[in-house]
Parts: C-alpha cells; sequence; structure tokens
C-alpha cells in the first residue's frame, strides 16, 4: 500500500510542480513506483518539465467524468518504467474536480505504488483543497523570500486541520550570497518562524530551468548541486538520515538541524 | 441620615443618596411604595441615586419601569443599580472575562484567535496573525503578529511575550506598530499603556510586577 504526499505553496511560482518532478524522478532512482498526479486544472505543466505532454491521451477530468478508465490515462515516464502521471485537464471545467473525486482517485492508486505524490495548485481555493484531499503527508515548497515563507506560514495552518500524518518543508531556490548578506531569510530563520520538520533545501541552480526545458528533470542528472538536493530529500522520504547538505565548504555548517527525520 | 418605610430604605451616604428595594416583596408592590414615598417627596427632586435592590435581580425591563417613574415623573436620576446577586448569564461571562486561556499552538498567518480574559499561547504568533483578548495576552514563544489585548477598552492589560517582535501592538485603543526598518526584537518584554502619557510602551518582563501589581487579581476586574 502505497503513501500520498501533496506537494504545496500556496503561493505560486515557488517551485511545487518542479519539486514533485524531481521527488518523482529521485524516487523513482530509487526503483520505488512512483505515480505522478497534476492537479492543476487548466495550468497543466508537470508533464511539461517531465517531457511527456506528447504522450497524454486522456487526463483528470476524462477519469473523474467516466470518460475512461483511470489506467487509460496514466502515462508512463520515458526513463523509469516504475513512474507515470496523471496528467491534469487542460482546458475543461474545474467543478468537475472534486476532493471526493481526488480522494477516490488516489485510494485506486495506492495498492500498485510506493508512492504517489500529488502536485498541487496555488493559492487556498478549490484545487487546494482537491490537492489536499488525497494526501497523508504534506510537503511544503517555500523560497527564502518573506511572502513566500508568510504563505507557507497560511497553508501550514491550514494543514494542521486535515489530520495529515505530516508536514515537512522543503525550502527551494536558495541563493547563498544572498544569504549572507542578509538579504533573503536564512535558513534558520524560516524553520523558526514556520516550527515544521526540514526535509531538504534547493539551491538556486540554472540547470533546474535548463533541464525542465529540455523535459529531464535534474534530478536524473547526477552531478548538479539541486540534483544532489532532491536525492536527499528522496532518501529522506524513504526513511534514511542524510545529513543536510553544507553550501558553504570553508564556512563548515552555518545551522542546526532540528530533527533530520525522513517521512517514515 | 436612615429612613426605613414598608419596602424602602433610604441611607446617606458619601457617594449619595442609596435606596435599597426589599427583596421579598413583589415587584408591583415596590413601585407602589416607591411612587407613594417619591409623592410625599421623601427625595428631593433633580438629585442623582443609587438604587440597590439586595437579592433581587430586575431584568433591563423592570429597571427602565423604575426609571421611567423616577426619571420622568419626578426628575430623580439613577446613577446605578446595584445588587448582591447576577444572572448567570452574566456570572458566566465574568467568569470567562476572569478566566486565562491556555493555548498550546502556533497561530499562524491568516489565522485569528478571538478570546475573553486572558490568553496564554504556548507556540509563537507568527506574522499575518491576529491575537485578540478582553484581558492581557501572554506569548511563552515568538510574538511576531498582531495582539490586541484589553479589547475594547482594558486600557490595564498587558502584552508579554518571551521574544517580541510584534508588527502591532493594541492595547484598549492605543496603537503601536513597528518601525519601517528591520529590528532585531528582544528578550522576555512586556507592553502596556503608560498611564501619563497614555501611549502604549515596551520594558523589560521583570518591571511588570511594579507596573502592574495587580494584574492576576480578579476583583479588579469589574465584580
Ligand atoms: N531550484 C531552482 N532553481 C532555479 N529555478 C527554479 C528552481 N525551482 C524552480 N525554478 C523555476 O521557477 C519557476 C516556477 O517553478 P514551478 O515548479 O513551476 O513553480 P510552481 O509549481 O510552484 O508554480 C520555473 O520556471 C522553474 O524552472
Ligand atoms: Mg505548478
Amino acid at each position: 500500500m502505497g503513501e500520498s504526499i501533496v506537494i504545496t505553496s500556496g503561493k505560486g511560482g515557488v517551485g511545487k510542480t518542479t519539486t514533485t518532478a524531481n521527488i518523482g524522478t529521485a524516487l523513482a532512482l530509487q526503483d520505488k513506483k512512483v505515480c505522478l498526479i497534476d492537479t492543476d486544472i487548466g495550468l497543466r505543466n508537470l508533464d511539461v518539465i517531465l517531457g511527456l505532454e506528447n504522450r497524454i491521451i486522456f487526463d483528470i477530468v476524462d477519469v473523474i467524468e467516466g470518460q475512461c478508465k483511470l489506467q487509460a490515462a496514466l502515462v508512463k515516464d520515458k526513463r523509469f518504467d516504475c513512474l507515470h502521471l496523471l496528467p491534469a485537464a487542460q482546458s475543461s471545467d474545474k467543478n468537475e474536480v472534486t476532493p471526493e473525486g481526488i480522494q477516490s482517485l488516489v485510494e485506486q492508486l495506492k495498492p500498485d505504488y510506493d508512492y504517489i505524490l500529488i502536485d498541487c495548485p496555488a493559492g487556498i481555493e478549490q484545487g487546494y483543497k482537491n490537492a489536499v484531499a488525497g494526501a497523508d503527508k504534506a510537503v511544503v515548497v517555500t523560497t527564502p523570500e518573506k511572502s513566500s515563507v508568510r504563505d507557507a506560514d497560511r497553508i501550514i495552518g491550514l494543514l494542521e486541520q486535515e489530520n495529515l500524518e505530516s508536514t515537512h518543508l522543503v525550502i527551494n531556490r536558495i541563493r547563498k550570497h544572498m544569504m549572507d548578506n542578509g538579504d533573503m531569510l536564512a535558513v534558520d530563520d524560516i524553520v523558526s518562524t514556520l516550527s515544521i520538520d526540514l526535509l531538504g533545501v534547493i539551491m538556486d541552480d540554472e540547470d533546474v530551468i535548463r533541464a525542465s526545458h529540455h523535459g529531464n528533470p535534474v534530478a536524473f542528472q547526477p552531478d548538479t548541486k539541486a540534483s544532489i538536493g532532491y536525492r536527499n530529500i528522496a532518501r529522506r522520504i524513504l526513511g534514511e538520515s542524510v545529513p543536510l547538505m553544507s553550501f558553504d565548504e570553508d564556512k563548515g555548517f552555518l545551522f542546526k538541524m532540528k530533527k533530520l527525520l525522513g517521512m517514515k | 441620615m436612615t429612613e426605613t418605610n414598608l419596602y424602602l430604605t433610604m441611607k446617606g451616604t458619601t457617594e449619595g443618596i442609596i435606596v435599597y428595594l426589599d427583596d421579598q416583596c413583589s415587584f408591583e408592590q415596590l413601585l407602589e411604595e416607591l411612587h407613594k414615598q417619591l409623592e410625599s417627596d421623601a427625595i428631593h427632586q433633580r438629585t442623582s441615586i443609587k438604587v440597590h435592590t439586595q437579592n433581587r435581580l430586575l431584568d433591563t425591563q423592570q429597571q427602565d419601569e423604575i426609571r421611567h417613574l423616577l426619571n420622568d415623573q419626578h426628575s430623580i436620576g439613577i446613577k446605578s443599580f446595584e445588587s448582591n446577586v447576577i444572572s448567570k448569564e452574566e456570572a458566566k461571562s465574568w467568569y470567562d472575562h476572569i478566566t486565562l486561556k491556555p493555548r498550546v499552538k502556533t497561530i499562524r498567518s491568516g489565522q485569528e484567535l478571538h478570546e475573553n480574559g486572558d490568553i496564554f499561547i504556548i507556540g509563537d504568533v507568527n506574522p499575518g496573525a491576529t491575537v485578540t483578548a478582553s484581558g492581557s495576552v501572554f506569548v511563552l514563544g515568538q510574538l511576531r503578529g498582531i495582539v490586541h489585548a484589553g479589547f475594547p477598552d482594558g486600557a490595564n492589560e498587558v502584552v508579554a511575550a518571551s521574544y517580541m517582535n510584534p508588527s502591532q501592538i493594541r492595547i484598549a485603543d492605543q496603537l503601536s506598530r513597528a518601525p519601517d526598518y528591520e529590528v532585531e526584537g528582544s528578550q522576555r518584554e512586556f507592553a502596556f499603556i503608560n498611564q501619563e502619557t497614555g501611549q502604549i510602551e515596551l520594558d523589560d518582563l521583570h518591571n511588570l510586577q511594579k507596573i502592574r501589581p495587580n494584574l492576576t487579581d480578579i476583583s479588579e476586574r469589574g465584580l
């Protein structure tokens, strides 16, 4: 029986979709069976980052409306047999999708997968509610900017009402020199404000953009800082305790990890 | 000077005349007796009195009737109605106002916490969060959001926090906000209204006892 994890943030553009694609890829690299669900109806792009857009035949709304079987809508990844995508609808009526609808899809998928990652749309309205309804756990993505942390805090407050098993934090797009200069929030301060466990940090990295552009998630490449970050996150989800990657070798590590626990 | 009639006892005190109303007779009998006494000019017109109903509880309609009789017909003002008893409802709301409400919770952006009485938050108040209390607010954690103590008119209430870096503090009708530049915040402080200036000020927590010695004294709180 797999577990379902929603990737959410409140604010748009902080890296939910990128995180979903890359954690999914990194888990698949570890031979886990993974299904990614794009719930951003009308603004589909998880498929693009994965380079799978040409393979889509049916989408999540088709499944919910009963136009096709769930299996028929799942798109198999071109790199891994064990990685599948249930794409969002690009047009169509958002109102077709309900929390109950997503919940039932996730339950149907659970027996066949180790992990089901749900990419959540921005905002705290219906789309958010749909995405969260199917989740056992949550990962909140934020960047080290005040507005983004503020929205993450808002979302964490809402998630607290959902009876999830856990909520973890990913801090994305860290720029070391800006943090050092105090032009961005420090990792320590973010963790202290949000007071939830840190799952990992991802550097701001051109390779992420480049990789997404080519439809080949950065986690697939072995050597970039961002890809190491995503792989470490995947290992923590699998229950390993991996120390936080240092982004400043000479100064040693600048923050103490609170609790380095995986998602298990 | 004390004068007793059938159902009325009048007492002259330093605070003026207090009229004690018998609490065993019927309300109609009371009104009648009051009427009689007023006709006989037992009380001078254009004075203000306190009405004490002893162990009788008047509802607002009954208070209005007495007020009508005294005020409109005899130009006697009523300073207040006093009584030895209060209704369950009043007792509840008073109890609510004097009890400390512990909350083990981080109040997050967009969340609002409103309580009667004092609030004791074991957790942080994050930026974008709002906490409102009729009493004082104590934060065992980091205060970075908005706290309104003494809502709406408790000017003696305080806001205390282990770490104080709020975006706004309001006490009663006063407001004070963080400066536009970034500030460090400080450990163990409390905010209060300085009676001389009428403004909200911050001080070190160990001065709280000196500045608000009766902070937790429930008899101070309107009974
Ligand atoms: N670590 C990163 N480094 C550089 N660019 C990133 C990183 N994470 C995300 N991005 C870029 O930020 C943009 C928004 O990311 P996306 O995952 O679509 O956000 P969301 O799904 O939260 O709206 C994309 O252009 C993406 O390539
Ligand atoms: Mg997205």
